[in-house]
């Protein structure tokens, strides 16, 4: 038997996945989301606020989803964003990409695309060089996923 | 494969201190490791995992990518420029390929 390809994802993203999307968790996150968030921070909590995600409401196209975050910080040689780490919590594999912003940055904002697989939250964590944490997430709605072929 | 071709977008003017946007797109497939061919076998992981920018040798943005970004990455992101001089963009690929390309900012 030959699996399609959404098969494919039910099999590969498992039981946890579906975890997230239970009504009222909109906070919860997948397993593999905390464990990289909790790696990403050192085991710390994030704060809300201070980072901030753009992403599109609706995104026709799980393949190419426009994708920007920008983080409230002076960016100065002592007071600025490290890195930010970007999820997409309901993917295979939550790990999208992580932004290292120096001092020469001027201001900690980047902008990409990326792939969903299907509707989900995207979750961008801001970490500062003084080892605070700060986190958003926002939901996406896919039509047509992504990921795949 | 053809080879992937960077293409990269930097004023060639600032003023001292401006913040300047960079944009970057490289064609490229990106491909996850998640998706089958005709035979219903795995299509092999090849994406580009590591993107660098620098100005004057110094390391102005850096981003780590997994397979989650889209085919024929695109990035954007900014620089503070104090003074003249190049950027140099470098792309790195799974199969330890590097791709590069250099721009100058002249700064007044």
């Amino acid at each position: 038997m030959t699996f399609t390809r959404r098969q494919v994802f039910g099999l590969s993203a498992g039981a946890a996945a579906f975890v997230a999307f239970a009504p009222g968790l909109s906070f919860a996150a997948t397993d593999k989301t905390d464990a990289a968030i909790k790696e990403f921070t050192g085991g710390a909590t994030p704060a809300e606020g201070t980072v901030s995600l753009d992403t599109p409401e609706i995104a026709e196209n799980g393949n190419t989803v426009p994708v920007g975050v920008s983080v409230d910080s002076p960016m100065t040689a002592d007071n600025y964003v490290e890195s930010v780490l970007i999820l997409a919590d309901g993917n295979p594999n939550p790990l999208v990409a992580t932004f290292h912003f120096t001092a020469m940055s001027g201001v900690a904002e980047a902008k990409t695309r990326i792939r969903l697989a299907k509707t989900q939250d995207v979750i961008a964590v801001a970490k500062m060089n003084d080892g605070s944490t700060y986190i958003d997430r926002k939901e996406v709605k896919v039509t047509i996923g992504g990921c795949g072929g | 494969m053809a080879d992937p071709k960077p293409r990269v977008k930097v004023p060639k003017k600032a003023s001292k201190g401006e913040v300047i946007t960079i944009k970057t797109l490289i064609s490229h497939p990106m491909e996850s490791g998640q998706r089958k061919d005709k035979e219903g076998n795995l299509v092999p992981r090849q994406i580009i995992n590591k993107f660098t920018c620098e100005f004057d040798g110094q390391v102005v943005f850096t981003c780590d990518m997994d397979p989650a970004v889209s085919a024929n990455p695109y990035l954007e992101f900014n620089a503070k420029v104090e003074e003249s001089g190049t950027f140099k963009f470098t792309w790195v690929d799974d199969d330890g390929s590097v791709y590069e390309t250099e721009n100058k900012i002249a700064v007044e």
